[in-house]
């Protein structure tokens, strides 16, 4: 008797332990955020800010409590800023700029409870690294048919940050969406290597309408370009987040990262339990890449954008769908082929009609 | 007209002189607490979080370490020049050179590994520190060049010179375009100084042994006596006869080795490869932690634990209390700001003065 007891406590006790093992859900969350940029950026740290609040809104504070450091420089710094975030009971930790990949990795290692999600990066070498990123270049491709619409010169700048693929796919879309429209479009780019650097940044722009292009688009994470284009009245594409504000009569639209609904949806997987290591690249579909309203265009040019953004959005149409030759006339994709993630992941050559030479 | 005199006082209070950087504390800590109320927050757990926390664990003192290191050693080497009166603003750029210098062999041979690496990697790190401080000196004794100007512009020079490296030859070639070196094999990396505890490496023994040894060299040593003696009084110097171009190429070079020393140990033992950007300006820092010292090298490893103290403590705070950023330069600032306000204060008097009009004179 005595000993069935003891089996049956033994056996309690092992599906105790066992159904805690799966579900390792918690009560309350510390989710913690590293910047590369001043919240008040109004771009790229600034969205990730705004995720921030906007999950720690929808799961209420009594099941998430949030932290941040902002202006963290990517290097020795980086790594003592995530570890930190480790040590003081964070319990899952978002690192939201590239430079930050080896340093989220190494602090990982450590801290094999702690789950470390690192944004547009690709090493997941510990089973507690998760990597998401967005596919912005699903929004490039309708902008770049807007700006091939209403452009009085043909041509529009492109003030680009870093020659990385994810910068590259951003290019080759917004050509391909402008060629759809007018086969001979000219897009002239400015490499200003920095992602926030509001003086290089208007300078590139001034540069760029200087040269007789009237509509500005960019791929880096402060204001200054779309407040230069409001000054000399020229057509601009916000970056990152709705810069309305900014540009009020110049602005024609924006493409907003949107990454609120990602957070929610990780904080609550830590919550429940049910974390895994996942790659996630979404975009219009899953609601991480949003458009702001069509402002500054006739209806017809709107109704055009928002077509094309539907078909993306439902998965009807892909922006790099073949035929599409490489710069140098090779073809890259045959007749109705779809780019894989995969090539577009690590794309390192222009498509035909781009005249820049890409930093190599 | 009123105008504001500055002279020096013919007695400074030792006692002041003594207590000044408690002043400065007592100061700082009044000035912060009253910003920190006006923001909202707990003054005591503000400072609590500035100055002791990051104190308690074992893991933050490794950190300390870590950030206390490039700035001892490059304002050891800098005491040494203004001691001299010789006015390098470029460690900064001794820096970078250093760490591109050193830098050079992991990243070209990645092939060649060994324990001999590392020593070659410190030496080539010196080697290219103390190279990018004759510039100034060439320019300074040969031509009578100002080395404010040369050595501060020199700074942009290898800065953009890192810069066209890690984007164009020496690019990883698996980095997808980004900007940066391959990274740095096992042998390459300066090892931590005790591993299970945390990752301050041995930059920090570098930066204690130097400051004893220059200041070793400036108190105990004939050269020392040459080098303080030409800062004071140069002409007292030359009838002494010691030649003033020997002091300028001394001076500049040995702090251009320890600027390069710092930049190499910072780039192999905490970053692992070449960025665009490696130092959060050091070298332009470790100018403020000179004074901080009060050019004794001795002061200035207290001074360069302080300064990194209130960079950790300013983390500290943003995560603790949900300050901004911005506040907790401020409060840097404000401790830097009393710092110096104090011992000027002890040495200096000011006074306003009623211009009178002298003859001759239109003022």
């Amino acid at each position: 008797m005595k000993k069935t007891l003891t089996t049956l406590a033994a056996t309690a006790a092992v599906i105790l332990t066992a159904s805690a093992a799966m579900a390792q859900g918690m009560d309350k969350v510390k989710a913690c955020f590293i910047y590369v940029g001043p919240v008040g950026d109004f771009g790229w740290s600034y969205q990730h800010d705004q995720g921030r609040q906007y999950a720690e809104k929808t799961l209420g504070t009594d099941k998430v409590e949030t932290a941040f450091l902002e202006s963290v420089p990517e290097g020795a710094d980086a790594e003592r800023a995530i570890e930190r975030f480790a040590r003081s009971g964070c319990n899952i930790i978002f690192t939201t700029s590239f430079g930050y990949m080896d340093a989220t990795n190494k602090v990982a290692a450590q801290f094999p409870d702690v789950k470390f999600e690192h944004a547009t990066g690709y090493k997941r070498e510990h089973p507690n690294v998760a990597t998401y990123d967005s596919k912005f270049f699903q929004g490039r491709y309708v902008i770049g048919q807007i700006a091939a619409k209403l452009s009085k010169t043909g041509s529009a700048g492109y003030i680009a940050s870093f020659p990385i693929p994810e910068v590259v796919q951003g290019i080759n879309s917004f050509m391909l969406g402008a060629q759809s429209i007018n086969p001979d479009f000219k897009v002239k780019v400015v490499w200003v290597n920095t992602w926030f650097d509001p003086g290089k940044e208007s300078d590139a722009a001034k540069a760029l309408l200087d040269q007789g292009v009237d509509i500005l688009t960019q791929h880096t994470d402060s204001t200054a370009p779309m407040q230069v284009a409001a000054e000399r009245g020229a057509m601009a594409f916000g970056q990152a987040s709705d810069m309305i504000a900014f540009g009020p009569n110049t602005q024609l639209t924006s493409i907003i990262d949107d990454w609120g609904p990602y957070y929610v949806e990780r904080i609550k997987a830590v919550l429940d339990g049910t974390w895994t290591q996942t790659a996630t690249w979404a975009g219009m579909a899953e609601g991480h890449v949003v458009m702001a309203p069509y402002t500054n265009m006739p209806d017809d040019v709107k109704a055009m954008a928002e077509a094309t953004q539907a078909k993306i959005t439902s998965g009807e149409f892909h922006p790099f769908t073949g035929p599409i030759m490489k710069q140098d006339g090779t073809e890259w994709l045959a007749q109705g082929v779809v780019a894989d993630d995969a090539t577009l992941a690590g794309l390192n050559f222009y498509v035909k009609g781009i005249e820049d030479k890409l930093p190599q | 007209m009123i105008r504001i005199e500055v002279t020096r006082r013919p007695q400074p209070s030792r006692l002041l002189s003594a207590f000044s950087p408690l002043i400065a504390l007592g100061l700082t800590i009044i000035a912060g607490s009253i910003m920190f109320m006006a923001l909202g927050k707990n003054p005591v757990a503000a400072l609590y979080s500035y100055f002791v926390e990051p104190l308690t664990e074992v893991w933050s003192l490794h950190e300390l370490a870590i950030k206390a290191a490039p700035l001892i050693l490059i304002a050891v080497g800098l005491s040494v020049c203004y001691r001299a009166n010789v006015w390098n603003i470029g460690a900064e750029g001794q820096f970078t050179f250093g760490a591109i210098f050193g830098s050079a062999l992991p990243v070209l041979l990645p092939g060649f590994q060994g324990p001999l690496v590392l020593p070659l990697m410190l030496l080539c790190g010196v080697v290219g520190g103390m190279a990018w401080a004759f510039i100034p000196a060439v320019l300074k004794v040969r031509f009578g060049t100002n080395e404010i100007l040369t050595s501060l512009m020199l700074v942009y020079v290898a800065g953009l010179f890192l810069d066209w490296l890690v984007r164009g030859p020496w690019r990883s070639p698996e980095g997808f375009n980004f900007p940066e070196t391959i990274r740095f094999h096992e042998d390459a990396v300066l090892p931590a100084i005790w591993f299970a505890s945390g990752r301050a490496h041995w930059g920090f023994v570098f930066a204690i042994v130097a400051a004893v040894a220059v200041w070793f060299l400036l108190e105990r040593t004939l050269k020392g006596f040459e080098i303080r003696m030409m800062g004071q009084s140069p002409r007292a110097a030359r009838f002494a006869g010691f030649s003033s171009g020997k002091v300028v190429f001394f001076a500049l070079l040995l702090s251009g080795g320890l600027a390069g020393l710092a930049g190499i140990s910072e780039v192999s033992g905490a970053i692992g490869q070449l960025r665009p950007v490696i130092s959060p300006g050091y070298g332009f820092a470790a100018i403020i932690v000179a004074f901080l010292g009060r050019l004794n090298p001795l002061g200035i490893i207290a001074a360069g634990l302080v300064l990194a103290l209130s960079y950790l403590g300013g983390e500290a705070a943003q995560i603790s209390l949900g300050i901004s950023d911005k506040a907790a330069r401020v409060f840097q600032g404000l401790l830097l700001f009393f710092v110096l306000a104090s011992d000027t204060l002890i040495h200096y008097r000011v006074r306003l003065m009623r211009t009178v009009k002298a003859g001759g004179g239109d003022a």
